[in-house]
């Protein structure tokens, strides 16, 4: 068979599959809508949080980004998986037995204050949209190399699955579905991994295959990358290049935006005690690990096959996924030096970075772009991040089926997390705008037609952000962590560990990251990139990494401003040593 | 009744104690070894890896991992002792 029907025959299956599970898991009561009736056994809830946190990003993007960062990609590794630590031993416990159904619900009840409500869902649904716009782009991906089918038609059945299972089985049938999901999805990306590292190390547990030696030389393979890198002009693979400062800002802006969002938090609220919503954050991590840990070594080897298979290549003998993937538009390459072959060294190849085609091609049948070359670089290949994970099995020339399997991971991957996006989304409108702050009196039947109908509008509203993706999205995903650590975090951590905290700081102190991160990102950002480098950072911290420095402005806030406000009311301190016992 | 919140306040002393203590380790493997001590710990090499490149792309999750399990070992543990006394 052929990779195009492989992929479709898996695709269609794994869809099968989700869909099957949301028949049979559908929801009654808002109880089981928003929070799978809190009967999630701790083990499936780990899975269901790690295919909820995995994404697009994750399963596509990371280990192509790590490739080309080096050391300092471990930003996102510490980062999106410190953050558990934070969220096991900081926030699930106790939110999970305060026991309501949504995070703007704990929020809107420790500050007293339908205000602090409608801030912590305004945070959410900023934090929330940004990210979902993330996976349509992932879908649309997907679809367009695997299944060669527009990237339009790729999202609207992408939406179809996810309005499908999330309408009819709220938190309950999205839970199953993602359990369902993590699996496809973990196989998908072990499987390649694992084969790669034999490939390379003969060891077949990639994990240790990236320390090993190689198969055919004698030295190690992260010895032979830093080598080869030099050479052509990089910094070596194990070597940071960013400020110190600036890596470990970020790395805490991602673990505290990790412990924050909403759609991770609400996962915990689904199991049926304390004890089990810390188990179940300790399976989640390590549900998790099993990825992050393997993607440091896919990045490894995906660097070290793509130096190996196209530099100093000529352009007609290179191989077909290059020219795969410069039909899709993520590969470019122009002969700068007239000499035939292809060229891979440090540096932008063109100017703008993105290659722009024009119609037509060059002396080699490549494909002719309008940018101007890069005069100061001798790179001549424009190799875009988000291809690495997907075209790593057609770099290293494995079977088809392997092919086929990644691009049901990924669609996997993008799925369960828009799933659960979608939901927090409809959650805090029908819950926390509609029921409890604006139409108190509707009944609960009518809440869970709201809800099922703010999940109709929010699939709409993501569907398009894929269809018509705003040409920020890409940048903006990472930034709904920074604006997360600033805002709910110190929000629901202050909110459990001092009963000082009272309304008016909380909602100043909220206000006040939000403001402070989201001006210093817009600043930067988009009125003024040709700012944005260290030398004009506020102490060198980029905007990546400026949601820390906001976290503890909102702290700071909060603090102050309590202390010259009125004092929390005595059911409030209560309400406090309540959540803190068992 | 007087009983019942020493025991509470006692509770959620020893419980601020241990997060303290596993936060503490949290932070070591993470922003120590992976970031502000990498380049030191580089120096050493660690089954075909340079330590401080071990520890920001592998090591550190591992013991995040580990963290975890422990937290949730010795809180099951103070729950338990809680429940008893408060049944006393």
């Amino acid at each position: 068979m052929s990779i195009q029907s492989l992929t479709y025959l898996f695709v269609g299956i794994s869809f099968g599959l989700y869909i099957f599970i949301a028949i049979k898991s559908r929801a009654g009561s808002t109880h089981e809508f928003y929070i799978a009736g809190k009967g999630v056994h701790p083990v499936a809830n780990g899975m269901a949080t790690a295919a909820d946190w995995m994404s697009a990003a994750s399963f596509i993007s990371m280990a192509g980004l790590i490739s080309f960062m080096g050391r300092d990609g471990a930003v996102y590794l510490m980062g999106w998986t410190g953050g558990y630590v934070l969220l096991a031993l900081l926030l699930a416990p106790y939110l999970r037995k305060f026991g309501q159904y949504t995070v703007p619900d704990f929020i809107g009840t420790r500050y007293y204050s339908n205000t602090a409500r409608v801030v912590a869902v305004l945070c959410l649904i900023i934090v929330s949209f940004t990210y979902v716009a993330g996976q349509m782009r992932g879908v649309g991906i997907v679809f367009s190399r695997f299944l060669e089918v527009e990237i339009e038609t790729g999202v609207i059945i992408g939406m179809g699955i996810v309005f499908f299972y999330a309408v009819l089985g709220g938190m309950k049938g999205i839970t199953y579905t993602q359990v369902a999901q993590y699996c496809v999805l973990i196989f998908a990306y072990l499987v390649p991994a694992i084969f790669i590292s034999i490939l390379i190390t003969g060891n077949p547990i990639p994990q240790f295959g990236f320390g090993d030696r190689l198969i055919d030389q004698d030295i190690y393979l992260l010895e032979k990358l830093d080598l080869i890198m030099t050479d052509i002009g990089f910094k070596p693979y194990t070597s940071g290049l960013k400020e110190t400062i600036d890596v470990f800002c970020i790395t805490a802006a991602l673990m505290l935006g990790t412990a924050g969002l909403p759609h991770v938090i609400v996962r915990f609220f689904t199991v049926p005690d304390v004890a089990s919503a810390r188990r179940s954050a300790g399976y989640a991590l390590i549900f998790i690990a099993i990825l992050y840990t393997t993607a440091p070594a896919v990045s490894t080897f995906a660097r070290y096959n793509l130096l190996e298979s196209t530099h100093e290549v000529s352009y007609q003998e290179a191989p077909q996924w290059f020219k795969n993937w410069e039909d899709i538009g993520l590969i470019a390459w122009r002969d700068k030096n007239n000499d035939g072959l292809i060229q891979y060294a440090s540096g932008n190849a063109f100017d703008p970075v993105k290659p722009k085609y024009l119609d037509s091609k060059g002396e080699f049948g490549e494909r002719v772009i309008a940018n101007n070359s890069q005069a100061s670089s001798g790179n001549e290949v424009y190799i875009d991040r988000d291809i690495m994970v997907l075209a790593n099995p057609e770099i290293a020339e494995l079977p088809p089926w392997i092919i086929a399997l990644v691009a049901a991971g990924a669609l996997a991957a993008a799925l369960s997390t828009a799933a659960g996006l979608l939901l927090v989304i409809s959650a805090s409108v029908s819950h926390d705008l509609i029921k409890k702050t604006f139409a108190t009196n509707i009944t609960e039947k009518k809440e869970l037609l709201y809800a099922r109908f703010s999940v109709l509008i929010a699939v709409i509203i993501a569907g398009l952000f894929g269809i018509y993706p705003p040409g920020f999205v890409a940048q903006v995903v990472a930034f709904a962590f920074g604006l997360a650590a600033a805002t709910l975090f110190p929000a629901l951590l202050l909110g459990i560990f001092t009963k000082k905290i009272n309304k008016e700081g909380a909602i100043s102190g909220m206000l006040a990251g939000l403001l402070f991160t989201l001006a210093y990102i817009v600043y930067f950002k988009f009125m003024h990139p040709e700012l944005n480098s260290s030398s004009n950072w506020l102490w060198g911290i980029s905007p990546e990494g400026i949601g820390t420095i906001g976290m503890l402005i909102n702290i700071s806030v909060s603090l102050i401003v309590s202390l010259v406000t009125r004092k929390t009311p005595d059911e409030i301190r209560d309400l406090v040593d309540q959540i803190r016992q068992p | 009744m007087s009983n019942s919140n020493r025991n509470v306040d006692q509770y959620w002393k020893k419980n601020i104690q241990i997060v303290t203590i596993l936060l503490s380790i949290w932070f070591l493997a993470s922003f120590g070894f992976g970031i502000i001590f990498a380049n030191e710990l580089d120096q050493i090499n660690f089954f075909g890896f340079k330590l401080g490149f071990w520890f920001a792309q592998q090591g550190s999750i591992l013991i995040f991992v580990a963290i975890i399990f422990i937290y949730i070992r010795l809180m099951k543990k103070l729950d338990q002792d809680f429940k008893e006394e408060i049944d006393d």
